[in-house]
């Protein structure tokens, strides 16, 4: 079985899906001949053809609003903003009749399509390529969110967002598109949505995360057990609807929880998270809960961009603060 | 219908050349401007200097010295038209490989290689201070520019707004807002599409069922014209007829210029995934700089020492600028505060102690 990186996870999961279900299009910008400005729809025109891999005119306002005509009228669309930065032009679309489509028809009428876009910064990248936006979505009632963080769960994640009855906002930690490979078999075997991966046990401190910095804040486990200290590593993976239940636990076990994100720290989605556990999990915890985030300014330009992002260093600094408290 | 039905509307679009691409004059009708030889030598020679600075910011990316570039090979007849017609208290709004514009305009390459290199310092360049900077989410300068035109108007004040969008920007829904509202109200704008033939990989034929770009200028009542964008001298009557009429209260004016992108999209695309080899070698044919040369020599005008000498200044000059670039250093750590608001709200001020207490940290 072959082994495979994180956006061949993607283009693995369309292909499947667009074998197995002929309702399933793909459309947006260059996503056919060059095969997505990242490669994650190449090979794709040729197998399926032009009439089912959309290179559309340049225009967001376009791509977001035929998603939602295509969905109502029985196809499974999956549109690329082709940045993050860039689908901005699609929110008025996503916000005002996707995500509400179900309901201001009573059932009549809905949107099952997924809207897929590269996440996030640390690539060095241009102005407007390096945003994690994902708490403007986790907003809107009705969608879901979703950002897989590894090869196996993109393919699986991809594949159940594109067969959810509802609209679905994926995000790909592009950082890590190429990071590293996996097996992962293209069965057509879909992950739940909706729920938590523990990617590591721990006893000592939670660290919860999504995207690419659960690369740093493995890391930083691995880091934390050189000095004896027990991290459990969460992967929210779905962060709308959220499974509490399992950072929960999680908390009661250990006391302590560290949220990672690098999003800006205000009304960011470990905002969210860390008001759950005011709620429900006060009592668990032993010390207070640490975000370790971006600042609440706008991703600089990459000269300084690594100073902005969350590292290894800060995680490891946040747990042990948990840890100086008993 | 079987009998004839009135007409409603219709029209015209003109397609003005004054050089053909091997630089003979096609008509005899030549602008003031361009019977001025020593004008034109100095457009060419500023022709020659934004490519050389475009070969060398390539070399600069390659080399891991600079960010992902958007070079502008062949589009420096369009582009050095728009700069040295505009007047310096006109609004210049762009997108992101105007370099010919903003160098004419005073924006210095050292400025240009520092955005691409990631340091925000560039974008408060040394070109007019109500200039905008380089706009990367496509086509939503041109609604920046619309409302500076907005502006210009109630003040009374006789400058123009220059935009500049490419084939796949003329798409968006930003760009035809845009020429709708300066039709509506009669702004002073002037929108240039710079149809270089692709967006990325797509072609220009993809983008619209329409004829010519220019024409979407007529539905928001427009005057449209589509140019040969690697002609200099017919590029540069378009736009002194556009600012005229625009600065004189006559409204606004699209004009596409036609020309090709000679390059990769940008140094992170291969072109060679999605157009042919032959296609590219055509449009070498038809691009701007041979033909000036061709045009400038046949009077006389210049001669291959006078271009050889003139390349090794620019080049020159081109080193100079990349020095001071690379001797910039990065910016501290709580730059990327400083400038989010007027004046730091306390909870960004105690976060910006915290980004500069953990630079410190031992
Ligand atoms: C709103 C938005 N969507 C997508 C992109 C990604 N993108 C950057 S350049 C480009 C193509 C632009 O083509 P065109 O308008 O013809 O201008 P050119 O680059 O050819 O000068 C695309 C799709 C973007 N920058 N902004
Ligand atoms: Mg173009």
């Amino acid at each position: 079985m072959a082994q495979i990186t994180l956006i061949e996870a993607v283009t693995q999961a369309l292909a499947w899906e667009m074998k197995h279900d002929p309702s399933v299009v793909v459309l947006g910008e260059d996503v056919g001949v060059n095969g997505g400005v990242f490669r994650a729809t190449l090979g794709l025109l040729d197998k399926f053809g032009a009439e089912r891999v959309i290179d559309t005119p340049l225009d967001e306002t376009t791509i977001g609003g035929i998603t939602v005509g295509l969905a109502a009228q029985g196809m499974k669309p999956v549109a690329e903003a082709q940045f993050e930065g860039f689908i901005y032009g699609m929110l008025e679309q996503i916000i005002c009749h996707a995500a509400r489509l179900r309901n201001r028809t009573r059932g009549r009428m809905s949107v099952p399509a997924v809207w897929r876009a590269p996440w996030g910064g640390g690539i060095r990248a241009p102005e407007h390529h390096s945003e994690a936006n994902e708490a403007l979505f986790t907003n809107v009632p009705g969608l879901r969110v979703v950002l897989p963080s590894s090869p196996g769960r993109a393919y699986g994640l991809l594949l159940a967002s594109i067969r959810d009855p509802d609209p679905v906002i994926f995000f790909e930690p592009k950082r890590i598109y190429r990071q590293y490979k996996e097996e992962v078999p293209d069965d057509g075997e879909a992950l739940p949505l909706d729920v938590c991966f523990v990617l590591r046990d721990g006893s000592d401190v939670t660290l919860v995360t999504w995207g690419a910095q659960v690369k740093e804040t493995l890391e930083a486990a691995d880091a934390l057990a050189e000095e004896g200290i027990s991290a459990e590593v969460i992967d929210v993976a779905t962060l709308k609807p959220l499974d509490f239940d399992t950072i929960h636990e999680s908390v009661r076990k250990t006391g302590r929880c560290v949220i990672v994100h690098e999003a800006p720290r205000t009304a960011g989605f470990g905002a969210e998270i860390s008001a759950r556990l005011a709620e429900h999990a006060l009592y668990d915890l032993v010390a207070p809960v640490e975000r370790v985030t971006g600042y609440d300014t706008h991703i600089p330009l990459f000269r300084l961009e690594m100073k902005y992002l969350p590292s290894v260093e800060k995680i490891v600094a946040a747990a042990k603060r948990t840890l100086a408290v008993s | 219908m079987e009998k004839p039905v009135p007409i409603a509307a219709t029209f015209e679009i003109e397609y003005l050349q004054y050089l053909d691409a091997e630089g003979k004059l096609v008509r005899d009708d030549l602008p003031a401007f361009a019977r001025d030889t020593k004008q034109l030598v100095k457009l060419y020679q500023e022709m020659l200097m934004v490519r050389v600075f475009d070969a060398k910011a390539i070399a600069l990316q390659r080399t891991g010295k600079l960010g992902t570039y958007a070079p502008c090979l062949g589009h420096e007849a369009t582009y050095l038209a728009i700069g040295s017609t505009m007047q310096e208290d006109d609004c210049f709004a762009p997108s992101y490989r105007e370099y010919g514009v903003q160098f004419h305009r005073g924006v210095k390459p050292r400025e240009l290689l520092m955005y691409w290199g990631g340091d925000e310092r560039g974008s408060n360049f040394s070109g007019p201070a109500h200039d905008f900077a380089w706009c990367v989410p496509i086509g939503t300068q041109c609604l920046h520019a619309a409302g500076s035109a907005l502006a210009f108007k109630i003040r009374k004040e006789p400058r123009v707004a220059v935009c500049t969008i490419g084939d796949g920007g003329s798409s968006k829904a930003d760009f035809n807002s845009a020429l709708n509202v300066a039709g509506a109200m009669s702004l002073p704008l002037v929108a240039v599409i710079v149809n270089n033939g692709w967006a990325i990989s797509v072609p220009r034929d993809a983008q619209t069922g329409a004829r010519t770009l220019a024409q979407k200028g007529i539905a928001a009542g427009l005057e449209c014209l589509q140019v040969d964008g690697n002609d200099l001298i017919a590029m540069r009557a378009a736009m002194d007829h556009a600012l005229k009429r625009a600065r004189h209260g006559h409204g606004g004016m699209v004009i596409e210029a036609v020309t090709y992108r000679l390059s990769d999209h940008t140094t992170a695309d291969d072109a060679r995934r999605y157009r042919s080899e032959q296609e590219v070698k055509d449009a070498w044919a038809r691009e701007p700089l041979r033909r000036m040369k061709a045009y400038l020599m046949s009077l006389n005008a210049w001669t291959e020492d006078e271009e050889t000498a003139w390349k090794a200044q620019c080049t020159k000059y081109v080193d100079a600028e990349v020095n001071a670039y690379l001797e910039t250093k990065a910016q501290p750590v709580e730059a990327m505060f400083d400038y989010t608001y007027a004046e730091l709200p306390a909870d960004l001020l105690a976060q910006r102690e915290e980004a500069i207490a953990w630079e410190k940290r031992t």
